[in-house]
């Protein structure tokens, strides 16, 4: 069964709270993943860790080029399981 | 030359995780040794071992931070931060000062062995995530307690073996003596969850009993058949005598002499003479005849070998001194990496609360090990100068002379 938009995004808010402890109150689809949630480049390998796990996607270095802002991201999700 | 002396020690062990509870464990001739089920199941001979909770370090620590520690740098960093508050120092301390570490470790076995099992799984690099590099090199340790405590001095690790808790304190006594420093963070840390013990299991060196695990480490004693493993933290603050009297620290103790040397023998069959002349070399840097020694914390991990020819070695460097001998290992196992720097927190310990601690087990003492002077049982008596013994595979041998102060 396809996953909808809603769940994806309940899953990354999920592992973003869980796994890399950011602040419930900064998870916002216009927040931006470093300056805001204040992911580092080492975040963005467990990112792709975390995706693996959650979704069964593997995701390469260059789908983060336009990758800013957590509705970027989301996108990118929706992108690659549809 | 400067005097280098103790302001803070920490320790995480099985017979303890702080100062207080291992001080009542050594006056008590508590053991620390269990036998693990997991470890027979896993394919070991032996399921004994030291046995120590990992700490919850959540509340201490960054998620980035708690990424980059494996087991042995958990224990290291709770080890570290009761040696620092014991020391009283702060972390503005660091930020004013350079502040170096060095510490022993000589594995990572759990992290490598995890992160390759996802490679093989998964057949993708990415996905052993971003914290298995930092956890997986023998500098761990070392990389992050700097990276904790935003350390900007000497920054490296000693793997000696056995012996690696050892040299990291006598080379952070050189550092300081020679002036180039003026703190060092020193010490040891051993994993011990199963896949870090089996190949050593493997070579039918450690302890079996199907009795009482609190009786299988028994050093010098006639039925002793192995060592067993164990592991944990032990950190020492060593700082210039200048550095500590200037910010008003705690003196502990001193130290005075570290000797050391190499077997130029077999890979893991012990000698006399290496260890002998460790003992000899420690007592010429400080300056003192063997008489002075009031307590040998030995290395006897309870092994048949190694046991007679360190009481042989004792016995040729000390004659008729005789001061008294114990081996803590009777009751923590053999803490390895980091036995050579929690020992010496073992004899601090005593040397503070006048007695020696117990080589318990010690039933019907072995020929060699008779002409020793060793506890059997609790001995309340003033320490002033004692020696420490730490050897390791390879045969590299260290010995460290502390005096009160």
């Amino acid at each position: 069964m396809m996953m909808t938009k809603e769940v994806i995004i309940q899953k990354i808010d999920d592992f973003l709270i869980d796994e890399f402890e950011v602040e419930e109150e900064e998870i916002a689809a216009d927040a931006n993943l470093k300056d805001t949630l204040g992911l580092d480049s080492l975040d963005f390998v467990d990112l792709v860790v975390a995706v693996e796990s959650n979704f069964g996607v593997k995701l390469v270095g260059e789908d983060f080029i336009n990758v800013t802002t957590l509705q970027n991201f989301y996108d990118l999700i929706e992108r690659k399981l549809h | 030359m400067k005097r280098v002396v103790i302001t803070g020690m920490g320790i995480y062990s099985c017979i303890g995780k702080n100062l207080d509870e291992v001080k009542t464990s050594l006056y008590e001739g508590k053991s620390g040794i269990v036998s693990d089920q997991e470890r027979l199941d896993f394919g070991y001979r032996s399921g004994l071992t030291g046995m120590v909770e990992e700490p919850n370090l959540k509340k201490l620590l960054s998620r980035r931070q708690r990424l980059s520690l494996g087991e042995e740098g958990q224990y290291a960093y709770m080890a570290t931060i009761e040696a620092l508050k014991n020391a009283k120092i702060e972390d503005s301390f660091f930020d004013e000062n350079e502040v170096g570490v060095i510490y022993g470790n000589d594995s990572t076995a759990r992290s490598v062995v995890e992160s390759t099992d996802i490679l093989r799984e998964k057949k993708d690099t990415t996905l052993v995530g971003s914290g298995a590099i930092f956890k997986a090199m023998n500098s761990t340790i070392t990389m992050n307690l700097s990276t904790i405590f935003r350390l900007r001095g000497v920054n490296f690790t000693i793997s000696a073996a056995c012996a690696s808790g050892s040299h990291s304190i006598g080379m952070g006594y050189h550092l300081i003596k020679s002036g180039l420093q003026d703190c060092i963070i020193t010490g040891g840390a051993q994993e011990i969850n199963k896949l870090a013990m089996g190949s050593f299991d493997g070579l039918g060196v450690f302890a079996t009993t199907d009795g009482d695990p609190a009786k299988a480490s028994r050093p010098f004693d006639q039925a002793r058949n192995g060592l067993v493993p164990s592991g944990g933290g032990a950190t020492l603050i060593l700082e210039s005598y200048e550095s500590a009297v200037k910010r008003g620290a705690p003196i502990l103790g001193e130290i005075i002499g570290y000797g050391f040397s190499s077997n130029g023998g077999h890979i893991s069959t012990p000698n006399v003479d290496g260890p002998s002349r460790a003992m000899h070399n420690a007592l010429k840097d400080a300056k003192l005849d063997a008489s002075a020694i009031d307590y040998v914390n030995a290395h006897a991990t309870s092994t048949p070998v190694g046991d007679v020819n360190e009481a042989k070695a004792i016995y040729e460097v000390f004659g008729e001194h005789n001061p008294p001998v114990s081996s803590t290992k009777s009751m923590t196992g053999h803490e390895c990496w980091m036995a050579g720097a929690s020992e010496v927190i073992y004899g601090m310990i005593m040397m503070q609360n006048s007695f020696v601690a117990p080589n318990i087990n010690l039933e019907n003492i072995d020929e060699d090990a008779a002409k020793l002077n060793i506890v059997k049982e609790t001995l309340n008596k003033k320490i002033d100068v004692f020696l420490s013994n730490s050897f390791g595979f390879g045969g590299t041998n260290s010995a460290l002379i502390l005096k009160k102060c």
